[in-house]
């Protein structure tokens, strides 16, 4: 059987429900859905995680596939929903101090606290801007891959880098950095 | 990308180290872990049976010893 048919079958079999299809789909995308969730998080632990959350819901959600698409690009999308779900939920988490205790009296110590700012910055983002600016600016991900990760059009896609780039520019200001 | 968009990445790319991109391991065993996690779902027609045999008890009382006896 040629290989296009026999993928076709077993993302037929996968949509029906069939678990051995599933365990087949998950040992060939596990580690491409890995590599996409922990360009966003920027954690392995947390990516792993991650990875498991998407093919549960992917695995949850078979009977809406389409078996005539690509499973790695609604892998990826799933696996984008959900960083940003835990994006949003640990934004929430985390506590921001304005004030820097550090002082600061040699270079190696500037440029910490330059990191250290641009990351705080960088963390009060909001979740759907920094996914943008994580897979544009950083990770230089085409903008038609975030925009097919995201579900949004390509120009959705600039706005928010532009967005993210504007906030974090204020932001570092407010830090007293000036980019 | 403009000069802005290029110093702001310049200053990302600085703050945020790079992450480890390649899985370390078959990730498969938890989820098998995961997918036996999910707490067992109480099918409608055993809550359907359960609330037919409390309102059975409320009406008469008198025969929750003939329920006992078929136990």
């Amino acid at each position: 059987m040629p290989v296009l048919e026999q993928e076709h079958g077993l993302l037929q079999q996968f949509a029906s429900g069939d678990l051995v299809a599933f365990e087949r789909l998950f040992r060939e995308h596990q580690a491409e859905v890995y590599r996409w969730t922990v360009r966003i998080v920027r954690d392995p632990a947390i990516a792993e995680d991650l990875t498991i959350e998407t093919f549960f819901r992917i695995y949850r959600a078979h009977a809406r596939f389409d078996p005539q698409k690509s499973f790695g690009a609604w892998a990826r999308r799933i696996a984008t929903n959900a960083a940003l779900d835990h994006l949003k939920s640990r934004r929430r988490e985390v506590e921001f101090t304005d004030e820097f205790a550090v002082a600061i009296s040699s270079d190696a110590a500037v440029q910490r606290d330059l990191r250290e700012k641009t990351q705080r910055a960088f963390e009060k983002l909001p979740a759907k801007l920094r996914v943008a600016a994580t897979l544009a600016l950083i990770e230089e991900q085409p903008y038609a891959d975030i925009a097919d990760a995201l579900g949004i059009s390509v120009g959705a896609v600039k706005v928010r880098v532009f967005r993210a780039t504007r906030q974090l520019r204020k932001e570092l200001k407010r830090l007293g950095v000036e980019p | 990308m403009n000069s802005e968009e290029e110093k702001i990445r310049s200053l990302l790319s600085q703050a945020l180290p790079p992450t480890q991109n390649e899985l370390a391991r078959d990730l498969w065993p938890q989820m098998l872990r995961r997918m036996d996690e999910r707490a067992p779902t109480v099918p409608w027609f055993d809550w359907a049976l359960i609330a037919l045999l409390i309102a059975a008890i409320a009406v008469s009382p008198h025969s929750i010893p003939l329920l006992l006896y078929h136990l």
